[in-house]
Order: structure tokens, then sequence, then C-alpha cells
């Protein structure tokens, strides 16, 4: 599992809120979610997202709500995945589950630039910014999340796993 | 965990597969759960009696949009046999909880909504979980975990008049700061822990999310047992913390000198003392939230504003946490002390916490608020600001019109 796209940079602490405002938590389609994502930071992110982008962000991506809502809206907007020093923690949990590629990796934001071209290896753990070439390498998702992942989300691996059985 | 996964003993980091003895999801949260449900393609909940639904977040539906929400959740809950608290039968989620005997001590709750780690104050582990996580637990009763590590606070000491645990907690993130604690376990200890209301553990639990801890925890002891006493049926082992457990972080905090304490925008660590703010001017003040919208929260308020009117120019928003504290507020007196200060009592819901439903914010507004959360766009418009402080602040902010120490009310007695 590989992605490759252009680098949008945040800072630390991006909540749930400047994700996708609580106004638009009852909206359910995700292409209507993607209007709307980082609204409370740059609206102009849906047209920038649109053709696939890497986010890459600081400490504590998207603290604040559970709401599921903001990793579909940045998911449905174009982001392939999400690069951050660490994640709060339901965010993280969430973005797995809806089958949005999150690594956390230390360093990353101070060597990441706007638009430079990466290059993300989520079986190895490997972050590749090819335009700067050089190569990080992030916390390592356990066999599980990645198979979660791999099968698109969790709804869609639990059908799997009840086939199965 | 340990027992939820049936496991002797477990360690931090190690992975589970935890039994869920309790799942609730709301309004907001409970449609993209439901949906999720009816995808993985079967029939019918793994058990209806561990599962609560309420609405509190778009209460009543302020929109069609809404009311269709609300409509499909009724709907689902009635096929499946699911206990629902509709619009007039609960209130905001975690108040509904505890105060139903859905809450039990030493058992593993899990709910679509990031503040229900506010159970914690029970002696129970409950974390918040997304839509998806909901649905799964909907189907199988289980959840991966990983153990926490943990934090102790350890807190001392006697609060001086009109500081409370709103104060401490905003305090405690202010030092801890808003990623200090993530993926961890806070657990709350001390004398002045002992001493603390259900409602003052409660505010400590809810906010434990705003440093980015997994679940808050308080050891049960007699005022646990006295508040659950009447609402859970069932005996229930109240678990106490290991001796010579281990923590990753000891934090010794005395109460005995903390000054109402007040987060400014936009972030919840970016505490100062209320009195340095006094020149902040505010168009809302709002004392409600499943943080602080609890009957000791009203009485303070109460106590602040009797006899006074709110300053013009001021919308001052009381919205009681639920049913049960709105009715013993008008009981109290209480509904009749704010609607002579020109306050106006909402019906129990989340109300402007969230920025979903009613008292939002416009362009260049500024709002003091009980709430939990005062990131850019939360009540409103992104151009709002929002103060978080205790009930006390809020009230006497509402009076003079400007951030205000609730000490400095009583010294001049205005």
């Amino acid at each position: 599992m590989k992605v490759c796209a252009p680098v949008l940079k945040f800072g630390d602490n991006v909540d749930t809120d400047v994700i996708l405002p609580g106004k638009y938590l009852i909206l359910t389609e995700p292409k209507d979610l993607a209007k709307h994502a980082m609204e409370g930071l740059d609206s102009a992110f849906p047209e920038k997202a649109k053709n696939g982008v890497i986010v890459v962000g600081g400490k504590n991506f998207g603290c604040g709500s559970s709401r599921e809502q903001a990793p579909l809206a940045l998911k449905s907007s174009g982001v392939k995945c999400v690069v951050a020093e660490s994640f709060a923690r339901i965010f993280f949990r969430n973005s797995i589950n809806i089958g949005l590629p999150v690594i956390e990796c230390k360093g990353i934001s101070e060597a990441t630039e706007n638009k430079d071209e990466i290059t993300v290896d989520f079986y190895k753990g490997e972050i590749h910014n090819v335009s700067k070439g050089h190569i990080f390498y992030g916390t390592k998702l356990p066999p599980f999340i990645l198979e979660i992942l791999s099968d698109g989300g969790l709804i869609e691996n639990l059908q799997r796993r009840m086939k199965k059985k | 965990m340990a027992k939820a996964s049936g496991r002797d003993e477990v360690h931090p980091s190690d992975i589970v597969d935890a039994a869920v003895d309790m799942v609730m999801v709301h309004d907001l949260t409970g449609p993209l759960a439901v949906e999720a449900f009816k995808r993985i393609g079967i029939s019918s909940v793994w058990d209806n009696k561990k599962i609560v639904m309420i609405l509190d977040h778009q209460v009543p539906a302020e929109s069609v949009k809404a009311a269709e929400l609300h409509k499909m959740l009724r709907s689902f809950a009635k096929e499946q046999g699911i206990r629902f608290y509709d619009v007039g039968r609960g209130g905001i989620c975690h108040q509904v909880m505890p105060e139903k005997g859905h809450v039990v001590p030493g058992t593993v709750i899990v709910g679509a909504d990031s503040h229900t780690c506010t159970y914690g104050a029970f002696g129970a582990f409950a974390t918040g979980i997304g839509s998806s996580e909901a649905a799964a637990v909907f189907a199988t009763g289980k959840i991966w975990l990983k153990v926490p590590g943990t934090i102790r606070a350890n807190v001392e000491g006697k609060f001086k008049p009109y500081v409370t645990p709103k104060d401490l907690i905003l305090s405690l993130i202010g030092k801890v700061r808003a990623d200090g604690a993530t993926y961890k376990a806070v657990e709350f200890t001390g004398s002045t822990i002992h001493r603390m209301s259900m409602a003052g553990r409660m505010t400590l639990c809810n906010m434990v999310v705003e440093m980015g801890a997994k679940n808050g925890i308080v050891e049960p002891d007699e005022t646990t047992s006295k508040f659950l006493e009447g609402r859970v049926g069932k005996p229930f082992e109240a678990l106490k913390s290991d001796i010579g457990a281990s923590y990753e972080r000891v934090i010794e905090f005395d109460v005995s000198d903390l000054e109402p304490t007040v987060a400014c925008p936009t972030s919840v660590d970016n505490v100062k003392p209320a009195s340095e703010l006094n020149k902040v001017t505010i168009e809302q003040a709002f004392i409600g939230s499943c943080t602080n919208g609890r009957i000791e929260d009203l009485r303070l308020a109460a106590e602040v504003l009797k006899g006074k009117t709110v300053k013009d120019g001021v919308r001052a928003l009381v919205i009681p946490a639920s049913q049960e504290v709105y009715r013993q507020a008008v009981e109290e007196g209480l509904v009749e002390i704010f609607t002579d200060a020109g306050a106006m009592v909402c019906g129990s819901a989340c109300g402007p916490c969230l920025g979903g439903h009613i008292g939002l914010l416009a362009a260049g507004e500024t709002c003091v608020s009980t709430s939990n959360r005062n990131f850019i766009g939360r009540m409103g418009s992104t151009q709002a600001n929002v103060y978080l402080a205790s009930p006390a602040t809020v009230a006497a902010s509402a009076l003079t019109g400007r951030i205000t120490d609730p000490r400095e009310m009583e010294a001049n007695k205005l």
C-alpha cells in the first residue's frame, strides 16, 4: 500500500472543528462534507485538494471531537493520507476505520514544505520526499490495522471477516 | 481492561480485544453508525440492552434534515429494541447516562462522542470512539483497545470561595498542554477529589480529552455509591487502584491558592487567571453543557446572579444538562432567579457548545462559556471568540459585560 502526492502542510493542534465545523455534521453525503473540509483554516482547501494531496500536520493532529465526518471530509475532498508528528487518538482510529491512511512521523513537519512531492509506503513505514530526496521512517502500523486499511475501512473489514465465518 | 479481555493482567501498550458493557451514540454520530451497521449485513445487534441512543445535539430538531436523522434513529431503536432517549426525555448524553443508571463502576463503556470520558468519574473505563467503531460494537460487542499508561493527578487543599473543579481542570490542562496526555489515562487522587461532589468529578473527567487523554478515572467511594443508589439496579464491583501501581508521571496539585481560571481562544491549554482578562468585553455568556450544566453548577451561577441583572448588550443563556436537572432547578427557584436576571433558560440539550444549533456567534463576537472547547469556529463564526470558565466566572461576567473574577463581585457587592 503506497500513495504519492504533493503536500499541503498544516501546523500543530489542528482540531476537528476546523477540519469540519459542527454546523455541517448533519450532512451525510461524503461529497457534501468535502465542500467544507478544513473550512476553519483555509476555505480554498477543497479546490487545492481535489487532484489528490497528502496532508502533513504537526503535533496532536485531529484533536477534539469524535466526529468521523472530519476524516470523511478530508478523504472525500482528495486527501490520500495524513502524515503528522502525532495524532489525537479518536481521529487516528476514525481515519483508519473509514479507510484514510494515517502515519505518525517525528520530524516530518519541519523537513517538509508545501507542494513537495512525497511517497508513503505503509508496509515499510517509509516516507520518501521525492522533491528533496530524503527519507523518513514513521511508526509502522500493526498488521491488523494495515488489513483494515487495505480492505478500505472497518466496516468492509468486518464484512469480509463475517463472510469468512 | 484485563477483566474485559479475559486476562489476569494487562500492561501499558498491550492491545486487547475488550468486551464492551455499554455503547452510546447520539444524534450526530448515531446516523452514520446505523448506516455503517446496515452495511455490515447482519439483521440484529449483538445485545440491545447494552446500547443507548440519545438525542441531544440538534434538539429539538433545528432543520428538516435533523428531523429526518432523528426519525431514522428513532425507527432503528424501535426495530432493534434499543433504549432511546427522545426529545424531552433525557438531555445531554453524558448527564443522562449516569442519571439513568447506564454507567456502572468497573465496566467498559464506549461512546460515539469524545466526552464519553466523563464516566470515568464513576470508576468506569470510558472512552470516545467514532461512528464506524460504534457500528462494529453494535455487531460484535467488542473493540480493540491499547492499554494506556497512567498519569496521576494528586490533588490536595481546599478551594477558595468561587473557585471550582472547572478552574482546577483548566489549570491542569494549561500545565499538561493540549497533547500532554495523548493516549494516556489520567487518574485523579487526593483528599480534594475525595471530598468533591460527583458533579465536580464529572467536570474533571469530562475535560481530560482536552489534554489528549483516552480516559479519566476516579476511584469509586461512598460519594459514588450515594449518587448511584436507586439508579443502578444491579450490584457492582468498584475496582480499586492497584497498590504500588506505577505511573508514567505524577502531578501534585494544591488548589489552596488556585484562582478563577479561563482558557483563552483558540486552544484549551491557553489559560490565564480571570483577573488578568477584565478588559475582554463579551456579547454572550453561556452556562451549560456536559462540562458544567449540572444542578451544582446552576446553583453557583444563581448565587452570583440572584437579584441582579445581566448587563445590557449581553445575552445570557442557561441550559440545564438534563430534564432531571431542569426540574430540580425549577423546584429550587433557580429558573426564577435566571429569568429575573434577564437570562434565557433553554431546554436540556448541548446548545451553543458545538456551534450546531442555538446561540451561535456572529463575526467579531465573544462568548464566555462553561463548555469545553474554544477552537476556531466552535460556536459559530470563525471570526468569533470563545473563552472557557467556571459557572461562577461566567455568571459574574454576564453581570459586568466583561470577563470577571467572581470574587470581584463579592468584594464590590455590585
